[in-house]
């Protein structure tokens, strides 16, 4: 698969902090992209940087093989996190001012229909609710038919049902072929809509590839939950065990030798569950954070 | 030629500001109410019996004292020092002094409009004042209402409020609430975007002004002795460097409150330097140096030179100059410091 952004050893020095410190990737064409990282590891300086809004120190961006141009902003969308847009105009208006901005604009109708706005066209598009605004701001992202369309966290703040709409509409856009590059704090979200990952830490790079790959590169076990109560205050165990809240979380590759060990030693599992290796535990694994808080 | 793209931006980008401040009502209605509020307050206020103080301009080399002519030590007069010349003696024809004494001509000269009663109450004064006689030059002329000569002082303060805020202010909300960045990830260039702010302010600015001055003149006949042309002209100019003077402001800062603050600093000086309220005429030298750095002293000195005396653009060559010298300057200023986002 062709790249349609390469990144080569990105570097963005700040006066006093070096945000992205030498990054090197490649973005495929017509997958979804996920890019995560803890607060402060350069994740939003570095997809500036891809965006074209912050000038790299040193390193390079090329789309299609040649460095970003004058002409790449007409050719790629962008959705913020947060933006405001001009005050006392409907959705209908914001539509035809933004498209009035590109050489060559998509159809108002087609991108009306793709964002389902029809019923909100003549709102103030100050008097929208959490979800109705993301598709509006997806809709302005869309405005000129990007062929790379960039997305900040645009579910954070929805409700679930939102939310999983909004993933339809992203997985619709990624099915007519389009590059999305995606920064989320939800692993959920990268976990269903990316087909390939980057995490960062510190301004650097410290994994990359599909969610599957990822999990299935650094795992082979899976995990064992149950109330931490069940086990009546026995701390010795013949596996490591690991502490969340409440419940206790056990990591094994074997679970029926698992269960049996708990069983014998008089453990109630009226409570256990055993699930897969996620995202949140590999992000953990990997920079020693909480990707949200 | 015209690049159609950048034009179909421009026009856009103007198109969508134009229409938030239009639909902004209480912007748009304060644009409108505040000016002929104030005219109205003026008007009467100032309509009734005059101002108790009297004003004697005086032009001479040496200090002016009782030592000088006893006259000098009048009560309840304000003396200052006057440049001599026509503009001189049209201030006595104006009512805007109440008498012009001459004192570097052989023998000393004063001058009083035979139609003031102020003027002949001064005459008495000096006559009874005694020191060296001066010779009597009369002149008329028609006086001056002080709703004439404030009126473009209000419309001026108004127009410079609205350019500096409704530019300065507008931008750096723009830049706090992140919609600066979003127009950056679009084709926009700065100088469309800055254009487009421009344009849409003074085309707003100069429809309410001139709005406001038809509505009170039909209500008021202010005096208008110039040409309408060189009004608007001399009000576009003053607008422009106005407006760029805000473009400067909001180059950089996303701050609300600090930027408030700035354009406070800028607007207050001018308010009360530029002659609003009252004429600078008698007002320490440095005083009126220092306004001179104003677009406003400029706007308002040409203005009632061109509805009071009759000014046309030629004989306003220094203000207009300076204006149009503020507007590049201001513009080019702004222009290069506008950043998209907060360094």
């Amino acid at each position: 698969m062709s790249a349609i952004l390469e990144v080569r050893d990105l570097v963005k020095q700040y006066p006093k902090v070096r945000a992205v410190d030498g990054v090197t990737f490649d973005v495929p064409e017509g997958v979804c992209f996920g890019l995560l990282g803890p607060n402060g590891a350069g994740k939003t300086t570095t997809v500036e940087m891809l965006e074209g809004l912050v000038r790299a120190t040193a390193g390079s961006v090329n789309f299609r093989g040649a460095p970003l141009g004058a002409g790449y902003r007409e050719r790629i969308g962008i959705q913020f996190q947060h933006t405001a847009l001009q005050q006392f105009l409907t959705v209908r208006e914001n539509l035809n001012f933004f498209s009035k901005l590109y050489r060559k604009p998509a159809s108002l109708e087609r991108v009306i229909a793709r964002c389902r706005l029809a019923d909100i066209l003549d709102r103030d598009t100050g008097k929208l609710s959490g979800g109705q605004r993301q598709r509006v701001l997806l809709a302005i992202a869309l405005i000129n038919e990007p062929e790379l369309l960039f997305l900040d966290e645009p579910t954070t703040g929805l409700d679930p049902q939102a939310r999983r709409n909004f993933w339809d509409l992203i997985r619709e856009i990624r099915g007519e072929g389009k590059t999305v590059v995606l920064t989320t704090h939800y692993m959920e979200e990268a976990y269903v809509l990316c087909d390939e990952l980057l995490i960062m830490d510190h301004g650097r790079v410290i994994a990359r590839g599909s969610p599957k790959r990822l999990l299935s590169q650094h795992y082979n076990d899976v995990v064992v939950e149950l109330p931490g109560a069940a086990l009546n205050g026995r701390s010795e165990w013949p596996f490591a065990l690991v502490q969340r809240g409440e419940l206790v979380e056990i990591m094994t590759a074997d679970v029926n030798a698992t269960v049996s060990t708990l069983l014998s030693a008089g453990v109630s599992l009226a409570e256990l569950k055993v699930r897969p290796r996620s995202l949140e535990d590999l992000f953990l694994q990997l920079t020693g954070k909480e990707l949200r808080g | 030629m015209i690049d159609t793209p950048r034009f179909a931006r421009l026009a856009a980008m103007t198109w969508a500001r134009s229409l938030e401040f239009l639909r902004d009502r209480s912007a748009l209605g304060w644009n409108i109410a505040f000016p002929v509020l104030m005219v109205g307050a003026f008007a009467m206020v100032f309509s009734g019996p005059g101002q108790p103080l009297f004003k004697v301009a005086v032009i001479a080399d040496a200090p002016i004292s009782a030592e000088l002519h006893p006259f000098f030590g009048a009560e309840h007069v304000l003396f200052f020092k006057e440049v001599a010349g026509e503009e001189a003696i049209g201030k006595v024809g104006h009512h805007q002094v109440d008498l012009l004494v001459d004192l570097r001509a052989q023998p000393g000269r004063y001058w009083v409009n035979e139609e003031s009663a102020k003027g002949e109450t001064l005459e008495k004064l000096l006559a009874v004042a005694g020191g060296p006689k001066l010779e009597r030059q009369a002149t008329s002329g028609e006086r001056v209402r002080y709703v004439d000569w404030v009126v473009p002082g209000l419309l001026g303060m108004n127009m410079m409020f609205s350019c500096l805020f409704g530019i300065g202010y507008v931008i750096v909300r723009y830049r706090k609430s992140g919609y600066l960045k979003r127009l950056n990830a679009t084709p926009l260039t700065p100088f469309e975007f800055l254009s487009a702010q421009l344009i849409s302010r003074l085309t707003l600015t100069m429809i309410i002004t001139v709005a406001c001055f038809v509505a009170m003149t039909s209500i008021l006949h202010f005096r208008m002795d110039g040409s309408y042309l060189d009004l608007f002209v001399v009000t576009l100019l003053a607008a422009i460097s106005m407006t760029a003077m805000g473009l400067i402001v909001a180059a950089r800062v996303s701050s609300e409150e600090f930027a408030g603050g700035v354009l406070n600093v800028l607007s207050w000086p001018m308010m009360v330097l530029s002659g609003v309220f009252y004429s600078l005429d008698g007002a320490p030298r440095a005083v009126q140096i220092a306004a001179d750095v104003f677009p406003l002293t400029h706007l308002l000195v040409a203005a009632r030179a061109i509805m009071l005396e009759g000014a046309t653009l030629a004989e306003l060559g220094y203000n207009v100059g300076a204006l149009a010298l503020m507007s590049v300057v201001f513009l080019g200023l702004g222009t290069a410091m506008f950043r998209w986002t907060q360094d």
